[in-house]
């Protein structure tokens, strides 16, 4: 079963592998690790999408397709995609006049697609058009 | 073959300053001990930006240092409402000389605090912090807090140099006389490892601080049977913990600062730590994510007055986060150009800010090509400080350090290309003075 335009929230963080390419940021190490969103399983379920499967992720700022990773831990209804530009494309500029954007705490929709996931250098051309 | 004791890490806030490293070659060929796999990764090296280059006609083409320099400095000196932003990777020898640019140019400064801890910065300046150095930690710590912070991901050796793990003075034997809380709305690698994880619901971490504080306080009967996603039994279990406690830390991360509330979450944990004074001693200590914005926030504030998002534009320093932070005057498409140094906002700014940026002249100076270069019109390649240039850094609990140059390069060091860059300024600002 496919939902569609599934209801989440979007939070981003650290991981281990894209700390180790914090420096090296245009290669494949780097994009298979953060262009990805981690779910639990019966979000995985609901959504009716497989492991490394695409997922379009919407926000009211953006959106941007990533592949799908099972993490249990997760909390059911939210999505955690690690901090960069795949997760930064779905953040409003918008600081509420504290400095600060929300880069966690996001309302989003989430869908499986068939589209495919941007290389970085694509997903930054996408800002100069 | 050489090897290298004491080598200092610069790349989180951890500020490790007890790697040993091989050299051979004029390179890091290996790396003993001491770091962490993040570490490891940055000393060994990665792909370069090789060589200076302006872009023409869509293309970056390669130039010389002067060429890149002189190109910097026109789009600066022609600006109206420059910004110039980052300054964490690098050492505070460079941040100072782009305080100097800044002033000279009238521009905003703004450092990566801005989309990290730079409500920590706010709340600190409302209520203060009571905060104490790693090393009290590590000889002292009995219970450790984190709370929004994954530093099993991020800051990976923070627990064993500094925390739970370590072995200090007091704390001889290391994890097994002390407590482990995690607060996170996931259950992280180290959450895994907490005697108690509290699972909070997101963005209720205002509410969690606000009903420890009622039970430190011993007003027990305001607090309802769960707060945030979390039991009122285990709220009393910490509370236990937390009284019985010789000495206490919470390290909060970017899950207090970019979630709702922001600088008031960090005011309620601050609050928190004080209501825990009235039964322990305790502290508290932001977990600074860069190995030197700690360091740029003390520059900033000992050449202007203030930490980050700095206006120097009225010819007298102004300081407004939210109004001129990076963020919001990219959103506000007010500046016509940037100079971007030691950081990536292309990788870590909102779409929404990057789509200014992107149109506007920017000047990046960096070791690394990043998505910040897909859109730099002058990019100027710059020696890995720490690897290739030495200079002081301030970790986490601001205690200096000063990193250690191992290998030698041709590339410039940040230092010497914000130097060349001012001069460029002025030598311009000159011939149209006259």
């Amino acid at each position: 079963m496919i939902k569609m335009g599934t209801k989440v929230n979007l939070i981003s963080g650290r991981t281990i592998v894209q700390g180790q390419n914090l420096d090296n940021k245009l290669s494949e190490a780097y994009f298979n690790e953060v262009a990805t969103c981690e779910l639990n399983e019966s979000d995985m379920e609901k959504l009716g999408v497989a492991a490394d499967g695409h997922v379009k992720v919407k926000t009211n700022y953006g959106e941007v397709v990533v592949k799908a990773k099972e993490k249990a831990g997760t909390p059911e209804g939210v999505i955690f995609i690690p901090m960069g530009p795949w997760a930064n494309a779905l953040v409003s500029g918008d600081t509420h006049g504290a400095g600060m954007p929300s880069f966690k705490g996001i309302d989003a929709e989430i869908e499986p697609t068939e589209e495919e996931v941007l290389q970085v250098k694509a997903l930054m051309k996408t800002y100069m058009e | 073959m050489v090897e290298i004791t004491d080598v200092v890490c610069s790349l989180c806030g951890c500020v490790c300053d007890d790697i040993v490293v091989e050299v051979e070659d004029n390179k890091v060929t290996k790396v003993k001990k001491g770091a962490c796999a993040v570490g490891k990764s940055k000393l060994m090296g990665h792909g370069r930006i090789e060589e200076p280059a302006i872009r023409e006609n869509g293309n970056l083409k390669d130039c010389s240092y002067d060429e890149a320099i002189k190109k910097a400095a026109e789009i600066l000196a022609a600006s109206r409402r420059p910004l110039l932003y980052g300054w964490s990777s690098t050492v505070c020898e460079a941040d100072k000389v782009g305080v100097e640019l800044a002033e000279e140019i009238g521009a905003v400064i703004d450092n990566t605090a801005s989309v990290c801890h730079g409500p920590s910065v706010l709340a600190i300046q409302d209520v203060g912090l009571p905060s104490c150095t790693l090393g009290e930690v590590k000889n002292r710590a009995d219970l450790i807090i984190y709370w929004g912070a994954n530093p099993a991901a991020a800051h990976a050796n923070h627990m064993k140099r500094y925390s739970y793990i370590s072995k200090g003075y007091w704390t001889e034997e290391g994890k097994k006389n002390k407590k482990l809380v995690v607060v996170d709305v996931r259950r992280t690698p180290t959450a895994k490892m907490a005697d108690v994880f509290l699972q909070i619901e997101q963005g209720k971490d205002y509410l969690v601080f606000s009903a420890l504080r009622a039970l430190l306080y011993g007003y027990d009967d305001v607090v309802p049977e769960e707060v945030g996603g979390i039991s009122k039994k285990d709220l009393l279990e910490t509370v236990k913990m937390m009284k019985e406690a010789k000495f206490g830390i919470i390290f909060f991360g970017m899950g207090v600062t970019h979630t709702r509330g922001r600088h008031n979450n960090i005011v309620n944990a601050i609050e928190t730590t004080r209501a825990a004074h009235t039964h322990t001693k305790f502290s508290i200590m932001p977990m600074r994510g860069h190995y030197n914005v700690a360091g740029i926030n003390q520059v900033c504030t000992w050449e202007t007055g203030f930490p980050f998002a700095v206006d120097l534009s009225r010819g007298y320093a102004w300081y407004n986060p939210g109004e001129i932070s990076a963020t919001d005057l990219l959103i506000r498409r007010e500046c016509d150009a940037a100079l971007i140094i030691a950081s990536d906002p292309g990788a870590h700014f909102p779409g929404e800010s990057i789509r200014h940026l992107s149109k506007i002249p920017v000047i990046q100076i960096d070791p690394f090509p990043n998505p910040t270069t897909e859109f730099a019109d002058v990019v100027i390649p710059a020696a890995i400080s720490g690897v290739e240039a030495e200079g002081n850094v301030y970790r986490m609990d601001n205690i200096p350090i000063r990193l250690r140059k191992l290998v030698d390069t041709e590339y410039l060091a940040d230092e010497e290309i914000m130097k060349s860059i001012l001069e460029e300024v002025r030598a311009i600002k000159e011939k149209e003075g006259e």
